[in-house]
């Protein structure tokens, strides 16, 4: 149970290793030749670990911004983080002194795996415990490696796009094992409409509260009894 | 060591790790390991994973230039390489490889 715990823990960790190795990897190499070196690489990821927000910190750093402006930003590019908590409030019951590390890891991607819940044959608290702690792991030796590389000689530029294809791979796997379409086409219409209207820097909040508001109200007509 | 201006990158530092943190235990706090989850979160809880998927895909596709050169072609491109790979082999590694590959050979060799 043990090993099968942490072989199946593995293996779903995988697609995030390869996003996470790469883009920490470009973390460290931003984050290096704005002169902050290693040290700063491990504090970030290990005390930060957000992603977008740690690219995002680079600027915030170089440019001397504020503490306000530091902690408005944060929490505009993070709040999703909220969504995120909310959705596993119930998963999360019970996981007694792994909770705390649990809900500090929690990232777009570890979301992203520990949302499909744990599977069959495994412990579910080692399951969630071990994605999160992998997940942090990559992320950590990315940014360790980028920022003692400084520069290779070779070209990284679109490996990014191994984010994008996970999400879209969930998105998609999500798709074709439900048959209530409903929440994935109101968070696909809600986001892109708010890109259209607030563009790239600030269309998350209002992304989440039309989420949100839609959802509610479709819940309250009834037409969610039978799928709830 | 540390000077004026790494004192204050340190205090940044600290603030976006405090209010990252924040964020994600804040849901926690409100709804206790204790306490009955109210239905109204339960239900989000189960409906939110497909719709936060959606948002974050259009997330990372936020800076793309449809109206521009290459007109959002290596990304329309590589997402439809993703979705098909994904819908004839249901293979996570294979649909997020094969859709990297793609988009990679695409910016850096056939739209530079």
């Amino acid at each position: 149970m043990l090993k099968q715990t942490a072989k199946t823990a593995f293996l779903h960790t995988i697609p995030v290793m390869t996003g996470y190795l790469f883009l920490g990897f470009g973390f460290g190499i931003i984050l290096q030749q704005n002169g902050y070196g290693l040290g700063w690489a491990l504090a970030m990821s290990l005390f930060i670990y957000a992603g977008s927000m740690q690219y995002v910190g680079v600027g915030l750093l170089t440019g001397g911004a504020s503490l306000v402006t530091a902690a408005v930003t944060t929490l505009m590019v993070n709040a999703r983080h909220l969504f995120y908590g909310i959705s596993m409030v119930d998963a999360y019951k019970g996981t007694g002194k792994r909770k705390p590390y649990l809900i500090f890891a929690l990232t777009d991607e570890t979301y992203s795996l520990v949302s499909q819940g744990a599977p069959e044959n495994v412990d579910r608290k080692r399951y969630y415990f071990l994605v999160s702690l992998l997940n942090q792991c990559y992320w950590v030796v990315g940014s360790a490696l980028g920022a003692l590389a400084g520069k290779l000689p070779m070209d990284f530029t679109g490996i990014d796009f191994a984010l994008t294809a996970l999400f879209i791979t969930i998105f998609v796997e999500q798709w074709l094992t439900t048959k209530n379409h409903f929440p994935a086409l109101v968070g696909l219409i809600s986001a892109v409409l708010c890109l259209a209207i607030f563009g790239g820097d600030r269309f998350l909040i209002p992304t989440m509260v039309l989420i949100a508001t839609t959802l509610i109200i479709h819940r309250s007509t009834g037409k969610e009894e039978k799928d709830a | 060591m540390l000077d004026g201006f790494r004192l204050h990158s340190a205090a940044l530092v600290a603030v976006m790790a405090l209010v990252t943190a924040g964020l994600r235990f804040l849901p926690f706090l409100i709804f206790g390991e204790n306490r009955q989850t109210p239905k109204l979160i339960t239900y989000l809880g189960k409906v939110l994973p497909y719709a936060i998927m959606a948002m974050l895909v259009v997330y990372c596709l936020k800076s793309v230039t449809p109206l521009e050169y290459p007109y959002a072609l290596p990304e329309l491109i590589s997402c439809a390489v993703v979705v098909l790979l994904h819908i004839w082999k249901r293979n996570t590694l294979l649909s997020i490889g094969g859709g990297t590959a793609c988009y990679m050979l695409l910016v850096q060799v056939i739209f530079k």
